[in-house]
């Protein structure tokens, strides 16, 4: 037999609008509520909406670091647009996680050393460099947090003169670490005519350069 | 009679050198005249519209077509006449190649060619020291 299709439409024939054929009790017995009753132990069964699976909770302050622009790859000569060395062409090195940008002149060159730089204050040329041989993965932002200075007490003048001696102090560490990433970057710079002098000059504007119009 | 100050005519085949809008830096022949402001202008790789004289700077180019002709047509005129060499190698095209070209240097191009500049400079100088010795 075909098997039953589901009934559409009320069982209860309507005589005047507002009015049907059947009571409340009649419209019960038709309804079969009594054997849906009987089936389900006494009791209407209750749709009882099911509780949500317990998802992780959101972790709402996940940091990510700031998208780069697409037209910063390491290796890409960068030019400084604000701080003590603006103008200068620098080489990208990496992103660290703060956003930040890694970056070296290299120091022989220009006088920058290993820095971080914001991306909005830098254009980022077309030119490229091969970075493929110098290693970074040592350098991440807490290399580059100021050491806390301790609360003291001293007198003034004991206070000025521990000042100076922290100023003097570059840990040889440093000077190492700059050392190492500039010799590897300084051979692929080599590799490509005019690029050291190009690298150690300063970036300016002339007359008539439109800087929205430079193809940089 | 006196000299007609006008060497470049608009005429059916004058190729023409599209100053603004759309189509800003195109060659187009010049295909038909609609009115007094108005030519109906095509080119080999542009559908064939109606443009304002206003918009067309005149070329000495012409090439020798009909009244609006096929596309086909227009193509075979365009190489017999040999536009595009004559185009590149007159004055006016040169200097629009030369001013791409300056417009596309990166920056490290154009460091490059200040680097070359002062050296010519400097060679052209020693000469003329010498010139000026020797006088």
């Amino acid at each position: 037999m075909a098997p039953k299709k589901p009934r559409t439409g009320t069982r209860n024939p309507e005589l005047v609008r507002g009015i049907g054929k059947y009571s409340r009790s009649q419209m019960y017995h038709k309804r079969g509520i009594w054997a849906i009753k009987a089936k389900n132990g006494g009791v209407f069964p209750r749709d009882d909406p099911k509780p949500k699976p317990e998802a992780p909770a959101q972790k709402r302050d996940v940091r990510k670091p700031a998208t780069l622009r697409a037209s910063l790859t390491p290796g890409t000569v960068l030019i400084l647009l604000a701080g003590r060395f603006k103008g200068k062409r620098i080489v990208f090195l990496k992103q660290l996680f703060s956003g930040l940008l890694l970056v070296t002149g290299p120091f022989k060159i220009n006088g920058v050393p290993l820095r971080r730089v914001n991306q909005s204050y830098v254009i980022a040329t077309t030119t490229k460099v091969d970075v493929s041989a110098v290693n970074v993965d040592k350098f991440d932002d807490k290399y580059f947090s100021k050491e806390s200075q301790k609360k003291k007490n001293k007198g003034e003048d004991e206070f000025f003169i521990e000042a100076e001696k922290k100023k003097r102090a570059l840990p040889q560490e440093k000077i190492d670490d700059q050392k190492n990433v500039d010799s590897a970057l300084i051979k692929s710079i080599e590799s490509i005519p005019d690029l050291n002098t190009y690298l150690g000059a300063r970036f300016f504007l002339k007359a008539g350069m439109k800087p929205h119009e430079l193809v940089f | 009679m006196h000299a007609i100050p006008f060497k470049r005519y608009v005429e059916i085949g004058r190729i023409a050198l599209v100053n603004y809008g759309k189509e800003y830096g195109k060659l187009v022949v010049i295909v038909d005249v609609i009115d007094q402001n108005r030519a109906l202008v095509d080119a080999p790789d542009m559908v064939r519209s109606q443009v304002n004289f206003k918009r067309l700077s005149l070329t000495d180019i012409k090439i020798d077509i009909k009244r609006v002709p096929k596309k086909k047509d227009l193509v075979k005129a365009m190489e017999a006449a040999d536009v595009k060499n004559k185009w590149e190698n007159s004055s006016w095209g040169r200097k629009l190649i030369v001013r791409k070209r300056r417009a596309a240097l990166s920056d490290f191009d154009r460091f490059k060619l200040m680097l070359a500049k002062i050296k010519r400079a400097a060679v052209v100088r020693q000469e003329l020291s010498k010139l000026k010795k020797s006088a």
